[in-house]
């Protein structure tokens, strides 16, 4: 075979050496490269030998998967105690719904699915019909766990765990997006007066962290109403959240806009196209889209800041569990409580963040280098 | 048939088309609903107080607070008034902002430049801490850590003792206190001078470098001043600092000076998070610099040291400051949530206890505001000024 000759051009291609292929060649290239590069590879795996096989102990093998109280769990295993979180498992979901009314939020939650499926993905069946249901779904949801017209009311004050943090965050998220495009466009009008109103909004937003304009909510707010009305305290909450993340989504999509060359502004000018027109279906599309992975994170902002209704006295499932963490049979266990929330909270927000990944890939119409 | 169109809805419609009227009658559409909102809710305010009997008046804050604050810089004391109160909250918010933006900075760049590095395990072990802090609310990375130091550090009695005279325990970290002889302020002024010096040390090099092209040690000689000056004056004077070292006395140390554990956790938890921001920010904003200018400056016969200060970086710091600058009025906004651990900084005195005690919720509120408003104006203004010094000079 070796005596095989070519003609020029028709000698296939040979694998590349042995030494420039495969594992060994990868880990002298990636770990072993300089005496820095090595330094530090052994940095790294001496860190995660050190921090690994501990925390995979703490949380998996020396664990206690059941008992009664705190000190059953420690008598049992050295590692955390997982028994206390699935013992509260209804409570971090549900807070403190009424247990006879708990399918209405399930009904929920599996239509909240059901609403966003059409709006993430435009691959879905039915996508139009799909479409409106989900700007039907806020209402819809309303009247399944509020009750009332047939369904037995439930105030908002038994709302909790994991179930208020979707309710806020939804709210806010799907609340912010229209409020901020308003807030970007009125920053960027002609009329000097719609200028001034909505700069000075944003900016005032923007200076004062979240957690003040929760306390005006829960202490000032009634003041403000004519005397005799009263607003529930979750709507105010509500509505503090969505206005903090719209004057947030504002910015983000000014950045969208200015980044938008007058040439199109000029362009829809000399088609004739008024104001809404030219803004609906030349301007905002494309600034939309280059503000995409800010909107997201401008979202994810949003659902994280929903923990801190806790402080005035709602109860998220960082309140359940440090409410829960008061009681005398599991005190001292914040750490699995934590933990527990914050993988609640990495799940939810990674989710977000890959999507926003994804949508940016898909809607890349100029050309990859 | 444009006949049969009545003058008057003629006069209307020409208005409404018109696009300079128009927007004129947008303008005050606007206005009167914006001002009638004001109007309406402080009309409704105003009943409301009246009919409560409270009126509008900051004449509480001289009165006695009659509450204590643990960590305080300026003299205080249950005494002391509620305007005294306040100093102290936006003393500890200013505390904590500020030690939180030095090291998230520091934290931020070095993880920004170990993802950037060329070793895989580094680079992605910054990856899953970016990622892990990014998705996690800053109340619970706060209360985490808060709960680690509480529940996992020592007791004082079993404290983690550095040297005998700095001690690690729930309860804070004790390190000696100076004590600070009269003969210190020469040190002190020493010192100042030496910064004053450096100051315009720099200035001098710069200009000799531009005129002449020699290059001064300008770090070491400002090293040497800053340090080096008031050290060996220091010792000459025979070292005018005693230290008070803090001693177990029943359940706790007395004496010497403590880091309280709120601050701890609420300075390590709002630094970390913050870092993993900047870190993103500064990775970003290294990429961004063009890979031509660094073999530019290699093929000038720049050193690789010299290329990373003095071309990659500056031009670096073009694309970072701005996400910077947000980022640390984050953090500072961010450190109000020291109330859920009970630090004490202006949410939670004037905010909180404050409000609590004297129910005048508008007046503590719209204190709390305009101070947050206040110190997020004065960090914007000042990055924008350091923006400004490190803009791109074009012709």
């Amino acid at each position: 075979m070796s005596e095989k000759t070519y003609t020029p051009g028709e000698h296939p291609d040979l694998p590349p050496p042995a030494n420039l292929i495969g594992p060994v060649a990868w880990i002298r290239k990636n770990l072993l490269s300089t005496p820095t590069n090595i330094v530090m590879t052994v940095l790294a795996i001496w860190f995660l030998y050190e921090v690994v096989p501990a925390a995979v102990n703490w949380l998996f093998l020396d664990a206690a998967f059941t008992g009664e109280n705190r000190d059953d769990c420690r008598a049992q295993a050295s590692g955390a105690c997982w028994a206390f979180i699935s013992e509260r498992m209804k409570l971090f979901t549900y807070g403190f719904y009424p247990i006879e009314e708990r399918w209405r939020v399930n009904i929920s939650f599996l239509l909240l699915i059901a609403a966003i499926v059409p709006v993430l993905f435009d691959k879905v069946p039915f996508r139009k019909f799909g479409l409106y249901f989900s700007c039907a779904f806020p209402f819809i949801a309303a009247w399944l766990l509020l009750g009332g017209y047939g369904l037995t009311p439930v105030e908002t004050d038994k709302f909790g765990g994991f179930m208020l943090t979707l309710v806020i965050g939804v709210t806010g998220i799907a609340f912010s997006l229209p409020i901020g495009i308003l807030l970007a466009l009125g920053r960027q009008s002609q009329l000097p007066i719609i200028r001034v109103f909505s700069v000075s909004f944003i900016e005032f937003i923007r200076g004062v962290p979240l957690i003040t304009l929760l306390f005006v909510a829960s202490t000032m707010l009634n003041y403000f109403l004519p005397a005799g009305v009263t607003f529930d305290l979750l709507l105010r909450v509500l509505i503090m959240v969505t206005l903090f993340a719209s004057a947030y989504m504002a910015e983000v999509i000014r950045g969208g806009l200015q980044a938008i060359p007058k040439g199109q502004f000029e362009a829809a000018d000399a088609m004739g196209l008024k104001y809404w027109p030219a803004m609906r279906l030349i301007v905002l599309p494309q600034a939309l889209k280059i503000s995409i992975p800010s909107i997201v994170n401008t979202f994810i902002g949003l659902y994280k800041d929903t923990t801190l209704v806790i402080i005035i006295g709602l109860l998220d499932p960082l309140g359940i569990g440090r409410a829960s963490l008061a009681d005398t049979k599991w005190t001292g266990l914040s750490n699995e409580v934590y933990l527990f929330v914050a993988i609640f909270f990495f799940i939810s927000c990674f989710g977000m963040a890959r999507y926003s990944l994804y949508l940016e890939n898909k809607l890349q119409t100029d050309h990859k280098r | 048939m444009s006949e049969a169109v009545t003058p008057q809805r003629n006069v209307v419609s020409r208005l409404w088309n018109d696009k300079e009227t128009r927007s004129v009658i947008i303008q005050i559409i606007a206005i009167v609903l914006i001002l009638g909102f004001f109007a309406y809710i402080i009309r409704n305010a105003m009943i409301n107080l009246e009919a409560i009997g409270k009126g509008f008046s900051f004449k509480f804050l001289t009165q006695a607070s009659s509450y204590d604050i643990n960590q305080h810089f300026i003299e205080y004391n249950s005494r002391s008034s509620h305007f005294r109160a306040m100093l102290v909250g936006i003393l500890n918010t200013i505390l904590v902002a500020f030690c939180g933006i030095v090291l998230a900075t520091i934290l931020g760049f070095f993880l920004g430049v170990l993802r950037l590095s060329k070793n895989w395990l580094t680079s992605k072990l910054a990856y899953v801490y970016i990622e892990y802090v990014r998705n996690v609310p800053v109340l619970l990375h706060i209360l985490l850590v808060y709960g680690l130091i509480v529940h996992s550090l020592p007791v004082p009695k079993q404290a983690w003792g550095l040297a005998d005279t700095a001690f690690l325990t729930n309860r804070g970290l004790f390190s000696p206190k100076p004590l600070y002889e009269p003969l210190f302020w020469v040190v002190f002024a020493l010192f100042v001078a030496a910064v004053i010096f450096s100051l315009w040390f720099r200035r001098y090099a710069q200009k000799v470098q531009d005129d002449t092209g020699y290059h001064y040690p300008v770090f070491w000689i400002t090293v040497g001043a800053v340090i080096g000056l008031p050290g060996i004056a220091y010792f000459l004077l025979g070292s005018p600092i005693t230290w008070e070292i803090p001693e177990l006395k029943g359940f706790n140390y007395k004496g010497g000076m403590v880091i309280r554990p709120e601050f701890i956790a609420l300075w390590i938890a709002l630094s970390g998070y913050t870092a993993a921001s900047i870190g993103e920010i500064v990775r970003s904003g290294i990429i961004a610099v063009n890979y031509g200018q660094t073999e530019a400056a290699a093929a000038l016969g720049i050193s690789r040291e010299r290329t990373l200060n003095l071309v990659v970086i500056p031009q670096a710091l073009r694309v970072i400051v701005p996400p910077l600058t947000s980022q640390y009025l984050n953090l500072t906004k961010n450190s109000s949530l020291a109330i859920a651990i009970g630090y004490m900084d202006i949410v939670a005195t004037i905010g909180g206890i404050s409000l609590n005690q004297t129910g005048r919720e508008m007046e503590c509120m719209s204190i709390v505001l305009i101070l947050y408003l206040i110190l997020s104006l004065l960090i914007s203004a000042a990055m924008n000024w350091y923006n400004r010094s490190i803009k791109l000079v074009e012709r």
